[in-house]
């Protein structure tokens, strides 16, 4: 079978012909499979919405009721009929609700892994790999120059620091959707049992993954204007907020930000952090690699990041491979 | 290596001072001997090792991975350094780094490897250390360690360990070599001050406060003897047998760049002075402007023409030995007799004496100093006749009274954000003042300042650029500023350059932001002829 038959990059999105129906499209189509949450692949707008339970909650918590005419929840693993295409969602281990998406015809299957990760995350379901004949992946950090670290050595920097400089405001720049709730989980993991405080932006999204069960510990929203509070206080805020004002009534802060970009240090420079948290929600080089070997699919598409260093590699180990240019992703998303 | 490398990846991020000095000390504190006093000249600059040349890690690096994956890799990062640091490991899952090796253990066994031996050794090196310690040891190899901290804020840090002076540690400083472990004995109360081996070494230099307002009420003008302050640089010259050498005001041993001057120490002993480029008054040649000094500094070597064009000399203010003497503990009086004494022995073109300048009362010091004889003074310095030779910035015993600041009115260009803790507002500017160009006026930037304002004025500021900028380039907000909307301010500065490097064809020395000058509008902020002018006076 020609994948190009069964699934292909249109201007909304990724698009199968036969099925008549888009993963994760950019812009309102009647039928869209929505991979998770995060505000480049979840839109407004669409017809009938098909996703993870948590991804339609999420979506309905970040764009209000209404986001779509018709919302149908798919359940994990289990197959679904769409005019004779069979499709199954499979945890992606990116946040909360993240799913791979499978889409199968007459026997040949197609992976559309959305984002994906492999490392440790106390707040979502573990990525499950799964075998196929093409398989799409993310390269948001597809260079060789990316290797995470184990993220609690990164919190054990974060409690170093809270440590060193005691009557400084840590505050830890994180996307309000995964990022923000996984620093909070690895950081009670680490044994900080503390008021954390929260960016308004993050206080919905974290009483969400509480109702599903993600214990975050005692929180609390950063609306005191008496400086003193903050002191030596962690406050967890999506990274716009750096340089914003709401940024004034701290004490003294002490910029951090808890990315997978914090692995190089001119990007760490450039937005004034003073401490760097390499903790990311999408795969490293070593992971990406591994996981191609590991599913041996007959074809890798490779989309949002760098592409080519991806591409690169499989030709370099005789796996087929091509970029898929798909347009309306972030490719600075590291959410 | 692991602690070195967590510092250094910790020190280049922090912009406050206050929290590098903690950074440092803690360091410190943590990190037996050898490997923090390596670390301490590895920072304060005085750590020699065995240079390792980029293209042999190129080279390296290119045995485990493909060239093409390197290109995207290095494209990205954009330093060859950090570019090797983080693909070192390409596929591998990095493996356990438990052991590494020793900062100490690390530049013995470069400074020690034979030029066969040390590829296998960079390259085990690489293999056993982390990305952060990687970036660390290639850094140091190559001889590229720029971390943003100066040798006086590490021995600001080391004086934390111990109930130590800085400027004692200071003074003690560039007669040891690292690993400076008698020094950290030292501070640390565990041993005698070290002796220092080194004759001919810097000495800390004395420094004066600046007259604020009332500092003079109370003193008597007979107590103290006034000098101009010349607008060179303040440099120490010390000669010890056959060693000589010129220290910067800050210890920094700048003999290459002044071969004339070295040449002409021939007297013994350790003089402070000003380094200046033109005549000599004993010659009745005048002192040229500092933008001809410019033209001597920080050159490695220096041309037989340059010298010829730029001629160096010093302008002698005080003694501090006297052959093998200190005097430093002598009045002001005695050690100026003693320096014309030892001056006479220096080669005769080279050396003169800063003359006194005879005063009665405060207030025609005043006027002396706003009006000074000759354009390559900045001021005048005030000594108390009896003030003995003491290192650092003791108030009292020296002033410095500057000619009052030139100004012009400008106007506010781009403005960028600014670091730390003032990483949310916008404290960066750029100011222009008009001059003719095609199609009427326009703006010429002139300068940039970031400081002079109050914390107040730096809301108004801050304010002012969120609700006008008119275009972004990165990280450069653009204003609006034209004859009628804008803001102007009034900039003070030291003192006026022509430039080629800028278009304005001027460029100002020490800009900061004086006053807002919210009562103005652009249309009356200075014409660049009024600069240019300037130079010209």
């Amino acid at each position: 079978m020609n994948p190009e038959a069964l699934l292909r990059p249109m201007p909304q999105g990724l698009y199968c012909p036969i099925g008549d129906f888009y993963i994760d499209p950019v812009q309102p189509v009647p039928r869209a499979l929505i991979t998770h949450g995060h505000s480049d692949h979840a839109r407004s707008g669409h017809g009938a919405v098909l996703a993870s339970r948590e991804t339609l909650d999420i979506m309905r918590i970040r764009m209000g009721e209404g986001f779509c005419r018709e919302e149908q929840v798919a359940e994990p693993g289990k197959l679904i009929d769409i005019s004779g295409v069979t499709v199954s969602f499979h945890p992606a281990g990116h946040v909360l609700g993240s799913c791979q998406i499978k889409v199968e015809h007459k026997g040949f299957s197609i992976v559309a892994s959305g984002d994906y990760k492999r490392s440790l995350d106390p707040t979502c379901t573990p990525y499950e790999p799964v075998r196929c004949n093409v398989f799409i992946t993310e390269a948001t950090f597809g260079l060789p120059v990316f290797h995470h670290p184990d993220p609690m050595q990164e919190m054990e920097k974060l409690l170093q620091s809270l440590r060193q400089f005691p009557d400084r405001t840590h505050f830890v720049g994180a996307y309000a959707l995964g990022k923000a709730q996984r620093v909070i989980a690895l950081l009670r993991a680490a044994g900080y049992d503390r008021r954390i405080y929260l960016h308004g932006a993050l206080v919905k999204l974290c009483d969400y993954y509480e109702t599903q069960g993600v214990d975050l510990g005692d929180l609390a929203a950063a609306v005191s204007e008496v400086k003193a509070d903050f002191r030596g206080a962690v406050v967890v805020g999506p990274p716009s907020a750096f340089t914003g004002v709401w940024m004034r009534r701290f004490a003294d802060p002490l910029p951090a930000f808890a990315s997978g970009w914090m692995m190089v240090r001119q990007r760490a420079r450039q937005r004034g952090v003073e401490l760097p948290l390499v903790i990311s929600d999408h795969c490293d080089w070593p992971e990406l690699t591994a996981t191609i070997r590991e599913l041996a699919p007959e074809e890798v598409w490779v989309t949002h990041g760098r592409e080519e260093a991806l591409v690169r590699w499989c030709a370099l180990n005789q796996i087929r491979a091509k970029p898929l240019h798909l347009v309306g992703y972030e490719d600075e998303g590291d959410a | 290596m692991k602690a070195f490398s967590a510092l250094l990846d910790r020190l280049v991020l922090t912009p406050g001072r206050n929290a590098k000095k903690q950074l440092l000390a803690d360091y410190f504190r943590a990190v037996p001997d050898p490997d923090r006093g390596y670390a301490l000249a590895a920072i304060a600059g005085t750590l020699d090792v065995a240079d390792v040349k980029p293209k042999m890690l190129r080279e390296l690096v290119m045995e485990r991975m493909d060239e093409e994956l390197f290109r995207y890799s290095y494209d990205y990062v954009g330093d060859l350094a950090e570019t090797i640091a983080l693909v070192w490991d390409n596929e591998r899952d990095p493996p356990p780094r438990e052991a590494e090796p020793a900062l100490g253990a690390v530049i013995h066994s470069l400074n020690t490897a034979g030029r066969t031996a040390v590829r296998a050794l960079v390259r085990d090196m690489l293999d056993s250390l982390d990305a952060s310690g990687r970036y660390a040891f290639i850094k140091l190899a190559t001889g590229s360690l720029r971390m943003g901290v100066s040798a006086k804020l590490a021995m600001q840090a080391l004086s934390e360990l111990g109930n130590k002076d800085a400027t004692e540690i200071e003074a003690l400083w560039h007669g040891l070599t690292p690993p400076y472990e008698s020094l950290f004995a030292w501070i640390e109360g565990r041993a005698e001050k070290p002796e220092l081996k080194s004759p001919a070494i810097f000495h800390p230099v004395m420094l004066a406060n600046p007259v604020q307002d009332g500092d003079l009420d109370g003193l008597s003008p007979s107590d103290y003897a006034a000098e101009w302050k010349w607008d060179g640089i303040r440099i120490q010259l010390t000669r010890r047998g056959d060693l000589r050498r010129i220290f910067s005001r800050s210890g920094e041993d700048i003999s290459g760049s002044f071969p004339d001057i070295l040449d002409a120490i021939t007297f013994e002993g350790t003089v402070d002075g000003e380094l200046l480029v033109g005549g000599l008054a004993d010659k009745d040649l005048q002192a040229r402007s500092f933008s001809d000094l410019q033209q001597r500094l920080n050159r490695k070597s220096v041309s037989a023409k340059t010298i010829e064009e730029f001629p160096a000399f010093v302008r002698a203010y005080d003694l501090l030995f006297r052959g093998e003497e200190d005097v430093r503990a002598l009045a002001f009086l005695e050690r100026r007799e003693a320096l014309k004494a030892v001056l006479s022995q220096g080669a005769p073109g080279k050396f003169d004496l800063s003359p006194l300048v005879s005063f009665s009362s405060w207030d025609e010091l005043d006027r002396l100093r706003q009006a000074p004889p000759d354009p390559v003074i900045e001021g005048v310095m005030l000594k108390k006749l009896d003030s003995p030779y003491q290192a650092g910035r003791l108030k009292g015993p020296w002033f410095k009274w500057k000619r009052d600041p030139h100004t012009i009115d400008a106007v506010l260009i781009y403005a960028q954000r600014g670091h730390g803790k003032r990483s949310s507002f916008y404290s960066d500017f750029t100011f222009g003042v008009w001059t003719e160009g095609e199609g009427g006026d326009q703006l010429v930037p002139v300068g940039k300042a970031y400081f002079g304002f109050t914390d107040e004025e730096l809301k108004v500021l801050d304010r002012f650029v969120r609700n006008n900028t008119v275009d972004r380039f990165g990280p450069v907000r653009v204003l609006k500023a034209n004859k009628q909307e804008g803001f102007v301010v009034e900039v003070a500065f030291e003192g006026l350059n022509r430039s080629n490097r800028h278009k304005s064809g001027v460029a100002m020395r020490f800009p900061r932001i004086a006053r807002l000058r919210t009562d103005k509008l652009p249309a009356d902020a200075d014409r660049l002829e009024t600069l240019k002018a300037m130079i010209e006076a």
